[in-house]
C-alpha cells in the first residue's frame, strides 16, 4: 500500500512530521491490506490455480504438475462436452429470454401501476427468495410437478393431464426460472422506475398508443437495465447445478454437472478445471457482448 | 374506458401469477412441513409436528446445523470486517490501481458458485484446508465480503469526507477519528452486514458441498437428502432454514431502514 496516498490536503501551516506520516501509512495499510490479501489469497490465487491445473496430468490416480495440453484436447474433442456445452448455452439463453418476457409485464405493473407503498413491499418480497434455500425450493417444485403432485391433482378434475415435465429439459428450464425470475423482475422494475415519467407523458400527449409507447419509448430508454437483467439470468442459469440435476434428471447433463461428476466421482480434476475455465471464458464473452449491446448503440438512436 | 380496465386487470393477474410462481415453492415448504401425510399433495392430511420431531432427533441434521451456525458466525464477523475495511479504503483514499482493488474485492459473486467451489477445493486441498470448517468459512468470506462492502459503502456515501479531514487537521489521529466518528456512523450498516453475510453463508450450499467433506453444513445435508427419496423432513428443515435466514434479513432491513431515515433527517 505504499502507493496509497490520502486525498486530504493538509494546510501548509502544520508541517507533517515523519512520525505522523508513518502513523497514517500504518493506518492505511491496516484497512487496505486485509481485504486485498484475503481476496488475493482465497479468490484470485484459487482461480489462477484452477487455470494452472488445466495443464496438469493425472498419473496413476495422482495429480502431477505438468505442462500438457492433453486435458484441453481431450475435453474440446469430447462429444459429451460439446453436447453439454451447446445444451447448457441454449437452455441458459432460452431462460434469459423467457424470464425477461415473463417478468416484463410484472415489472411494468410494479413500476407504473402500483402505489409506492405496495411497490416497496413487493420489492422487499422479491429479495426473500435469495435467502430461502434454493435446493429446498427446487425440491418443492419437484413435488409440484411429480406424477401424484399438486399440479396433476389440480389438472385431473378438469379432465387434463397428467403432465410430466420432470427429468426433461422443460423441467430444467422451470427450475432455472425459479432461480432467475425474482432477480429479473427486481432488476427490470428498477430499470423501468428510472424511465423519466415526462418522456412517457410526452409520448401519450403526442397520441402514441400504450403498446407503441412501451416498444418505442419505455423499452429503449430502460434498455441497459433490461439487458443487465437478462444477462444475470443467463449467468445464473449457465452455472446452476441444482435445477438440471433434480428437475432435469441430468439427462442430458449440463456443464456444471460435468464438473461436479468429474470432481466428485471421476476424480479427474484437471479435466473439470478445463470445463470450469471454458465456462468462465464463455461468461466473460457473453457479459461483454451484452454490455456492448446495452451501451453500444446509445448514440445511434436519436 | 373498459379497455383500460381490462388491460389493468390483465396486468395485475399476470403479476399475481408471476409472484405465485416465485412464492409457491416457499409457501408449500412451510405448509407441508406441518402435513401429517408422507407425500405432500392435496388433500391436506392433517396437522402434525412429526417431521420437526424427526428432524430434531436426526443426529446428522443436528451436526449440520451446528456446523452451519459456526461457519455463518465466523463468516459474518470476518466478512464484515473485510467489507468495512474495503469500503472505508474506497471512501477515503485515491491511489493507483484502485479500480483493480475494488474489482478484486467485489467480483466473487459474479463467478458461478460451482466454479468457485472447484477452485476452492483444488486450492484448499493443497494447503490442507479442504474438509474443514475453516475451509468452508474461507470460501464463504470470499463470497460474502462484497455484500458487506456494498452495505457499508452506501452508508459512507452519506458521511461528508470533510468531517474526518477537519478532525485530522485539528490534531486527531486517524485511529481516534475512525473509532469516534466513522465506525459509530456506520454502525447500523455494520450490524446489517453482519446479519446479511451470516444469511449468505447460512444458505450457501455449493462451495460448502465441494469443500466441507465429512463436516457437512445444513444446506449440504439437505442436498444429500434430496438425492434420497421424497421426505417431508426436507420441508421441515427448509422451513427452519427459512425462518433463520428471514430473521437475519429482516433484522438487516430494519437496521438499514432506520439508517436511511436518519440520514434523511440529518441532511434535509
Amino acid at each position: 500500500m505504499s502507493d496509497a496516498r490520502s486525498t486530504q490536503t493538509l494546510p501548509s501551516a502544520s508541517p507533517v512530521t515523519s512520525s505522523a506520516r508513518a502513523t497514517r501509512l500504518r493506518f492505511a495499510a491496516f484497512w487496505g491490506l486485509p481485504p486485498l490479501v484475503w481476496q488475493l489469497a482465497f479468490f484470485v490465487v484459487p482461480l489462477g490455480f484452477l487455470v494452472a491445473m488445466t495443464f496438469w496430468s493425472v498419473k496413476s490416480f495422482r495429480l502431477t504438475p505438468d505442462a500438457t495440453l492433453a486435458n484441453w484436447t481431450f475435453i474440446l474433442n469430447a462429444g459429451f462436452f460439446r453436447n453439454a456445452y451447446v445444451y447448457t448455452f441454449w437452455l441458459a439463453g432460452l431462460t434469459a429470454l423467457l424470464a425477461s418476457l415473463i417478468a416484463f409485464p410484472a415489472a411494468y405493473t410494479l413500476a407504473f401501476r402500483l402505489q409506492p407503498a405496495t411497490r416497496r413491499f413487493l420489492v422487499f418480497m422479491l429479495v426473500v427468495p435469495f435467502f430461502t434455500s434454493y435446493p429446498v425450493r427446487i425440491y418443492s417444485t419437484q413435488i409440484f410437478f411429480s406424477p401424484q403432485g399438486i399440479i396433476n391433482a389440480a389438472l385431473h378434475p378438469l379432465g387434463l393431464g397428467p403432465i410430466s415435465v420432470l427429468n426433461s429439459p422443460t423441467g430444467t428450464v422451470i427450475g432455472y426460472l425459479v432461480l432467475t425470475l425474482p432477480l429479473v423482475v427486481l432488476l427490470q422494475t428498477f430499470a423501468l422506475m428510472n424511465v423519466p415519467k415526462t418522456l412517457i407523458e410526452a409520448a401519450h400527449n403526442l397520441g402514441c398508443g400504450r403498446l407503441r409507447t412501451i416498444l418505442t419509448v419505455i423499452v429503449p430508454s430502460a434498455r441497459i437495465g433490461l439487458v443487465v437483467a437478462a444477462t444475470f439470468a443467463f449467468v445464473l442459469a449457465f452455472g446452476d447445478y441444482v435445477a438440471p440435476l433434480y428437475l432435469g434428471g441430468s439427462k442430458p447433463p449440463t456443464l456444471s454437472i460435468l464438473i461436479a461428476d468429474q470432481v466428485k466421482s471421476g476424480n479427474h480434476w484437471p479435466r473439470a478445471s478445463v470445463v470450469a475455465v471454458i465456462m468462465i471464458l464463455t461468461l466473460v464473452a457473453v457479459m461483454s457482448t451484452m454490455l456492448a449491446l446495452a451501451y453500444g448503440r446509445r448514440g445511434a438512436k436519436p | 374506458m373498459s379497455r383500460a380496465l381490462l388491460r389493468r386487470a390483465a396486468l395485475l393477474v399476470w403479476t399475481f401469477l408471476v409472484f405465485t410462481f416465485i412464492f409457491a415453492p416457499i409457501i408449500s415448504t412451510i405448509v407441508f412441513s406441518f402435513n401429517a401425510d408422507r407425500f405432500p399433495s392435496l388433500p391436506w392430511g392433517g396437522f402434525s409436528l412429526q417431521w420437526y420431531e424427526a428432524v430434531f432427533a436426526d443426529a446428522s441434521v443436528q451436526r449440520g446445523l451446528v456446523n452451519s451456525l459456526i461457519v455463518a458466525g465466523a463468516t459474518s464477523v470476518i466478512a464484515t470486517f473485510l467489507g468495512f475495511a474495503a469500503a472505508y479504503v474506497d471512501y477515503r483514499y485515491r491511489f493507483f490501481g484502485k479500480a483493480a482493488y475494488t474489482a478484486i474485492v467485489a467480483l466473487p459473486p459474479t463467478v458461478p458458485v460451482v466454479i468457485l467451489g472447484v477452485a476452492m477445493l483444488t486450492f484448499e486441498g493443497r494447503i490442507g484446508l479442504s474438509g474443514t470448517l475453516t475451509g468452508v468459512t474461507v470460501g464463504h468470506v470470499v463470497l460474502a465480503a462484497p455484500f458487506a462492502m456494498a452495505l457499508v459503502r452506501m452508508r459512507l456515501a452519506d458521511l461528508d469526507p470533510d468531517i474526518e479531514r477537519a478532525a485530522w487537521n485539528l490534531g486527531a489521529t486517524p485511529w481516534s477519528t475512525i473509532t469516534g466518528v466513522v465506525i459509530p456512523f456506520c454502525l447500523p450498516a455494520i450490524l446489517a452486514s453482519i446479519f446479511l453475510t451470516a444469511a449468505v453463508s447460512f444458505d450457501e450450499f455449493m462451495i460448502a458441498w465441494f469443500v466441507s467433506g465429512v463436516n457437512e453444513t445444513l444446506p449440504v445435508r439437505v442436498l444429500a437428502m434430496l438425492q434420497g427419496q421424497v421426505s417431508p423432513r426436507i420441508n421441515a428443515i427448509g422451513a427452519l432454514v427459512f425462518a433463520v435466514s428471514m430473521t437475519l434479513v429482516v433484522a438487516a432491513q430494519i437496521l438499514l431502514g432506520r439508517n436511511g431515515r436518519r440520514s434523511k433527517e440529518t441532511q434535509p
